[in-house]
């Protein structure tokens, strides 16, 4: 006689230390096995676009910050990029390298903590997290070095930068770049050809390559599923078509691509900051831009590479100081957006994984 | 102890050391206290040992406030423990969520009974120790699967499933390692199993020793086994539901098991208490602890293993090692003799490679995706 058995719903979330913020699962399980998955978010939800509309150019920057609160100083990037793109604003050369340092040094930043918590959320008990918690602790002493801050930066302006970094800036980043390799190597040598973790990771959680183009997938959700799409190449914004660097790409598209994709990408990142210390000139950092912008009548969209994806700025201007309308495109939203379809049929420990390796901050997802 | 039938009293005063006064009940006394002291003591250096040595292995420090290295952390832990509110939830079914720490403890006390700290110096040498171990070791189960029924929390539920899986799993190649063992010492006491270890066993049992090791760790929740608890996945598993003293009791069980599994392995596989030198209690406890730092470092490395894959590596890998491993030790039983020892250690290592490679190249772990 066979056991009469139902499925149930649990609630993973909004509270679970494997949600990475608020987020909510209301997930059903048939045993162990998902057999629906319903995503529930807004549970962060700030208004920052409405907030938007009715500060100045600048004060909006401050906003920013709190959007992706991992990349802050990516976040601050897209935005001053639109407003410049709006207003037709230049950059002096210095502070478009010191950019070019800084967001990559938040793309290593904010991809330490993606492989950390994925690593953590495969059960590897904190160690992982740790140590690279210990590289993170050298880029934000870099970052607070230069803005005061350790989480919000609110350091880049319209036109450039607040203040010039300090003298002591560029000995530490040099420091940092060449002790960096080393570090990845030894995350590497921890886990990376772990036979659990490869058990855990590889086949585990496959967005097909269609399937990612469909949902607008970007950053290394995009490049884990194998397609070579990377703003900082296919459509170069501030100074990037300067410099040589490789856009590291997985196959299969499961979570150990993706995870492996953005362990390579670190590396990338410090190539590309070898070349731009190399090549930074002296000079102003910011340019001559009146207290309160009135950009001309119209609307701009830029967009980034940020490290969770593609991130956007659209803005409308009706010619007042604060923008007409601000949207935001943020690339953790639209990654989550197949979730269920990478979730059915698996475990929920293969679910939390999943979750992980897709990597969002809930700052982003509700605006 | 309570006397199992076929067993008269007079067995008991047998077996006592002949220099023990006042016969079988001071005896029972003083090892009883002997016993929860030890178990409670070590239960906190264990607790201490792994969060610094955690520390030190995740690039921190560890507590490190709580008297000098922390040493005292233990007991501001448990003093700030019996000082919370005890929480009982408004649907849990209470008599079973009350029973379930009390179920759960008591079998990780009662193992020490049998486990000898040093010659002849253990609560009750029963001539079947090793199998009265097996047998009330697989009690907690019931008090955690208690503890997540009685709970009425999907997450419990869901962590004291995965347990009782695993441990009804994970019994048969334990126990198939411990045969293996037996045969060699020809005893289930576990006393006469240290006297019979002129070298140790994990010597001549490689195999066995991994086995036994890994399917106790399985057995006691240890990571990368820790699926009742999975504080990434289940929260904190079984134990989701408790507070105050339940808890600690839980957190107890925790330790206590761990204590109870490195002892086991030190008895049956490191020697027990022998070794030059030092005396053999403190041989014991060295051994103890070791086994203990082994669990400590495997629990910061490994990622934690999926249901379906736990499930696989016990049926697919270490049931048939187990049962190669046994048939491999009679053969070994039956041609023995004092000459063939040194070359039956290198040939049972090589075996253990061998046959570790073979299987991990054969057997896949786990199934993956089921379509729905």
């Amino acid at each position: 006689m066979a056991l009469k058995t139902e499925p149930f719903v649990l609630n993973i979330g909004p509270v679970h230390p494997s949600t990475h913020g608020v987020f909510r699962m209301r997930a059903t399980l048939d045993g162990e096995v998902i057999i629906d998955m319903e995503p529930v978010f807004g549970y962060l939800h700030r208004g920052i676009e409405k907030l938007a509309e009715e500060r100045t150019y600048t004060g909006v920057i401050p906003l920013t910050d709190r959007l992706d609160y991992l990349a802050s100083m990516s976040n601050n990037l897209a935005y001053v990029l639109a407003v410049e793109k709006l207003a037709g604003i230049p950059v002096p050369e210095r502070a478009e390298y010191l950019r070019v340092i800084l967001a990559e040094l938040q793309r290593i930043a904010s991809h330490l903590i993606a492989v950390g918590a994925f690593l953590n959320d495969c059960g590897a008990f904190f160690t992982p997290f740790l140590y690279m918690f210990r590289e993170r602790e050298k880029i934000v002493d870099l970052f607070e070095m230069v803005s005061g801050q350790r989480l919000l930066y609110n350091y880049m302006r319209i036109g450039g930068f607040t203040q010039d970094i300090p003298d002591e800036f560029l000995p530490a980043l040099d420091k940092f770049v060449r002790q960096m390799p080393g570090f990845i190597d030894e995350y590497d040598r921890l886990l990376a050809e772990n036979e659990i973790l490869l058990a855990r990771a590889k086949g585990v959680g496959i967005l097909p390559k269609e399937l990612a183009i469909n949902i607008c997938a970007s950053g290394p959700v995009l490049r884990g599923s194998g397609v070579n799409w990377d703003i900082r190449k296919v459509d170069p914004y501030s100074i990037y078509d300067r410099f040589e660097f490789d856009i590291p790409t997985g196959s299969a598209g499961d979570c150990y691509d993706r995870y492996r994709v953005r362990v390579q990408e670190m590396r990338q990142s410090l190539r590309i900051i070898e070349q731009a210390m190399k090549q930074l000139p002296s000079g102003a950092v910011r340019s001559e831009v009146p207290h309160l912008i009135h950009p001309p009548t119209g609307e701009a969209y830029a967009h980034i590479e940020a490290p969770k994806g593609e991130l956007g700025f659209y803005l409308v201007s009706d010619n007042s100081i604060a923008p007409y309308r601000c949207h935001i495109r943020a690339p953790s939203l639209m990654n989550l957006t197949a979730l269920r379809e990478m979730m059915l049929g698996w475990k929920i420990q293969d679910a939390i994984i999943i979750f992980g390796s897709i990597d969002i901050t809930m700052g982003e997802v509700d605006r | 102890m309570i006397p199992s039938p076929g067993l008269s009293l007079e067995h008991y005063w047998q077996t006592l050391p002949p220099d023990w006064p006042g016969g079988f009940w001071w005896h029972w006394l003083v090892f009883t206290v002997i016993i929860i002291a030890f178990i409670l003591m070590l239960v906190m250096g264990y607790i201490w040992i792994e969060r610094r040595g955690m520390g030190r292995m995740q690039a921190r420090l560890g507590p490190n406030r709580a008297g000098p290295f922390g040493l005292l952390q233990p007991v501001a832990d448990a003093v700030k423990v019996l000082t919370k509110e005890d929480l009982v939830p408004a649907n849990a079914d209470k008599i079973v969520h009350w029973l379930a720490p009390v179920v759960a403890f008591a079998p990780a006390l009662m193992i020490f009974a049998v486990v000898p700290f040093q010659d002849g110096a253990l609560l009750a040498d029963l001539n079947i120790g090793i199998l009265y171990v097996v047998a009330i070791s697989s009690v907690s189960t019931v008090g955690i699967f208690m503890a997540g029924w009685g709970s009425n929390n999907k997450y419990s539920l869901l962590g004291a499933m995965r347990n009782v899986a695993a441990v009804v799993s994970y019994e048969i190649p334990l126990i198939l390692a411990i045969i293996g063992v037996v045969l060699i010492a020809g005893s289930l006491s576990l006393n006469d199993i240290v006297l019979a270890q002129n070298i140790p066993f994990i010597l001549l049992q490689p195999l066995g020793f991994l086995l036994f090791f890994i399917a106790g760790c399985a057995e006691i929740n240890r990571s990368p086994f820790d699926l009742m608890e999975a504080d990434s996945e289940l929260v904190a598993g079984f134990h989701i539901e408790y507070s105050g003293m339940k808890f600690a009791l839980f957190y107890l069980v925790e330790y206590a098991e761990a204590l109870a599994i490195s002892a086991i392995i030190t008895t049956l596989f490191l020697g027990g208490w022998r070794g030059p030198v030092l005396p053999p209690w403190l041989w014991f406890l060295l051994k103890v602890i070791l086994v203990f730092f082994v669990m400590v470092w495997t629990r910061t490395t490994f990622p934690r293993v999926r249901i379906d894959q736990l499930m696989a590596l016990a049926w697919k890998f270490l049931l048939p090692l187990a049962l190669i491993n046994l048939i491999i030790t009679a053969i070994q039983v039956l041609a023995w003799s004092e000459a063939l020892l040194w070359v039956m250690i290198p040939v049972n290592i090589a075996i253990m490679v061998i046959l570790v490679l073979l299987w991990s190249k054969l057997s896949k772990l786990g199934w993956g995706r089921v379509e729905v």
